[in-house]
């Protein structure tokens, strides 16, 4: 049984122009001791899938699945009070923007001990042995001095920690992290990406990373989920995605990277722009900038077909061997 | 252009019970920049980047050292002649979203630095304004729009149009690409590539992301808490980094091919407060080959062979 597995999740918000579906036809299955990355252009809807899976969309979104299941625990048809019990504890979210996301009237070591106090994780006398001990092994130095401190008091890098302490305090299951490195340097990104790595070894956790940084993702993924436009279009072990990307629009984001450009070349570059809510073309959603799209692909919109594991949202998916399409 | 041993340091706090602080965000920092050719400052948050780019555009005076454009020194030059150096840098901000007005049209943005100078008559002005457009790849079509029907790699673009407006020789780009998803990304950097060749542009290009200025830039300025660290071409310090910090970024910096995923340990600690800089080397107290002298003295700025780097243990490390 899959930790997490969700089955053609669907999220819909009503806006003055009607129905605009920001997530369409998603499976997401996440094992326990899996680091699964889910990348994509802003706007592609990763972190609304995941959003989504906490059951944080509010009106005037609406969240459809066919299934959603997380452990024993159907998400679909939990009452809010027993969702309550779940979200936050077995499942947990390190968001982006760590000091925004912080309440900054508060001090960190109060808001940390509130998530221990809502799922009674530990007895009352012991809540603040247990945050230290928490700021201690997300790598907080001298972290009993730093209880009374204030979100505007930490760096950034600090802050994310202070995100994923709160995130780990009740022993989660699944900790899914939303670009937890966007905000932050190189070599903090490098440590707070070390962190989470060690802390899913450690504890046995799942762990998905949201990301659009491709560097981000062959660093730490086991397995990668790639979104367009609300849909995944590909997913793969992260060796086989980087060696043979299957979806064009795989193909085309690798190839744009600086990394893989040689010299001072001229990168190439997927020409158009991620359709909006008023541009949705028929068919294919990638095919008015695909370089391999031909009638089918502007009207008949693909499945995602091909052995498990290896799955591609593509009529004419690219061939490892040949690097074109059959 | 060419920077001689600039500084710029901040006066802060002096309250009643607080006592004055300095903060030198630059501190002797030399480069020389010629047509056509790209350097690349590197370094975190924080290390003085963004003082660098406004004192590279004249916005503000340096403490100390001397700013050189055109081989004439910017601050004992008259008034006017200054105003006429200052046209011959122009700046691309980071974030594209900030730095357009959203009530002025695309037309009156290209226009503006045209009508401020008195360039010309309002239809010359549209004129070079149009064709600033199509050199940029904008539609023309778009010439009366505002910045919000905009994408955030075109209104990159827009902001690359206005810098080149008066025909700059030096465009400061301030990690102009870093809010930009990779694809769009892609296309900023092309065109930045292209317009450097047709107008023989030298850029000082900022940046964090060592990926971007290994395919654009040809010489490499690493800062770190406002003091050069490395300097050299740009071929010489991704092969063989000399100061520890250089090496700590690039391992930093996370590689796409999943096969050669790093097995090198993070770099400890974070930046040093630029109020109370350690008295030795500023980045002794994160470096992996610290040793007592580098806490006590701090490392001069040299030449070894074919670069400048300031570290007591360049030739060692």
């Amino acid at each position: 049984m899959h930790l997490l597995e969700i089955r053609g999740l669907a999220v819909e918000f009503a806006t003055a122009r009607g129905r605009f579906r920001a997530v369409d036809g998603v499976d997401v299955t996440v094992d326990a001791r899996e680091v699964l990355c889910i990348v994509g252009e802003s706007g592609c809807g990763k972190s609304v899938a995941m959003l989504a899976a906490m059951g944080l969309i509010d009106w005037p979104g609406r969240v459809t699945a066919e299934t959603m299941r997380f452990g024993g625990s159907d998400l679909l048809h939990l009452s809010a009070r027993q969702r309550r019990q779940v979200v936050g504890k077995d499942m947990a979210m390190v968001f982006q923007e760590p000091t925004s996301s912080l309440n900054p009237c508060y001090p960190v070591g109060w808001q940390i001990a509130e998530a221990l106090r809502t799922h009674h994780a530990v007895p009352r006398n012991k809540v603040r042995e247990r945050v230290v001990e928490l700021l201690d092994q997300v790598g907080i130095p001298a972290p009993a001095s730093r209880l009374g401190d204030f979100p505007h008091q930490l760096s950034g890098g600090m802050n994310q920690r202070v995100m994923i302490a709160m995130a780990i305090s009740c022993n989660p299951k699944l900790l899914i992290a939303d670009e937890p490195t966007t905000a932050l340097d190189v070599t903090i990104q490098k440590q707070i990406l070390d962190l989470l790595v060690d802390l899913q070894r450690q504890r046995g956790m799942g762990l998905v990373l949201i990301t659009h940084d491709m560097g981000v993702v062959a660093e730490t993924a086991h397995r990668v989920q790639v979104m367009y436009a609300g849909q995944m279009v590909e997913e793969q072990a992260t060796d086989g995605l980087f060696a043979a990307p299957r979806h064009p629009y795989t193909a085309a984001l690798l190839d744009s990277l600086p990394e893989r450009a040689l010299g001072r070349a001229r990168l190439p570059t997927i020409p158009g722009m991620v359709p909006g809510i008023d541009d949705r073309p028929q068919g294919c959603l990638f095919n008015p900038r695909c370089g391999y799209a031909d009638d089918i692909c502007r009207m008949v919109p693909p499945a995602l077909t091909g052995p498990p594991g290896r799955r591609a949202r593509c009529h004419y998916p690219i061939m490892a061997a040949s690097g074109a399409t059959p | 252009m060419e920077a001689q041993d600039l500084r710029r340091h901040y006066p802060v706090g002096g309250g009643m019970f607080a006592a004055k602080g300095l903060v030198k965000a630059i501190d002797g920092i030399s480069f020389v920049l010629r047509d056509g050719e790209t350097l690349a400052v590197v370094g975190e948050s924080g290390c003085g980047k963004s003082t660098l780019a406004r004192m590279a555009t004249l916005m503000e005076p340096p403490t100390a050292g001397e700013l050189l454009i055109d081989g004439k020194p910017t601050s004992t030059v008259a008034e006017p002649e200054r105003r006429r150096l200052r046209l011959n840098v122009q700046m691309v901000f980071q974030n594209p979203y900030g730095s357009l007005n959203p009530r002025k049209t695309v037309g009156s943005i290209l226009e503006e630095p045209l009508a401020l100078n008195g360039r010309g008559d309002k239809s010359a002005r549209e004129r070079a304004a149009r064709a600033m457009m199509d050199r940029v790849g904008l539609r023309q079509d778009q010439y009366g729009r505002y910045p919000h029907m905009f994408s955030g790699g075109q209104r990159q673009r827009i902001a690359i149009a206005r810098a080149l407006m008066l025909n700059p020789r030096v465009v400061v780009a301030d990690e102009p690409v870093s809010a930009l998803d990779v694809s769009i990304q892609a296309q900023v950097l092309n065109l930045m590539m292209d317009l450097q060749d047709e107008f023989r542009l030298a850029y000082l290009f900022i940046s964090h992301d060592l990926s971007v200025v290994r395919l654009i830039a040809r010489e490499v300025l690493v800062l770190y808490c406002g003091r050069p660290v490395e300097h050299g071409s740009k071929e010489n310090v991704f092969a063989t980094p000399r100061h520890p910090y250089t090496r700590v970024l690039l391992a930093a910096t996370p590689s796409v091919d999943p096969r050669h995923r790093k097995q090198t340990v993070a770099v400890k600690g974070e930046l040093p407060s630029p109020l109370n800089p350690p008295p030795g080397c500023a980045f002794a107290s994160r470096c992996p080959h610290v040793t007592g002298r580098c806490t006590a003295e701090r490392p001069e700025w040299r030449k070894l062979g074919d670069r400048m780097v300031a570290c007591h243990h360049a030739e060692t490390v």
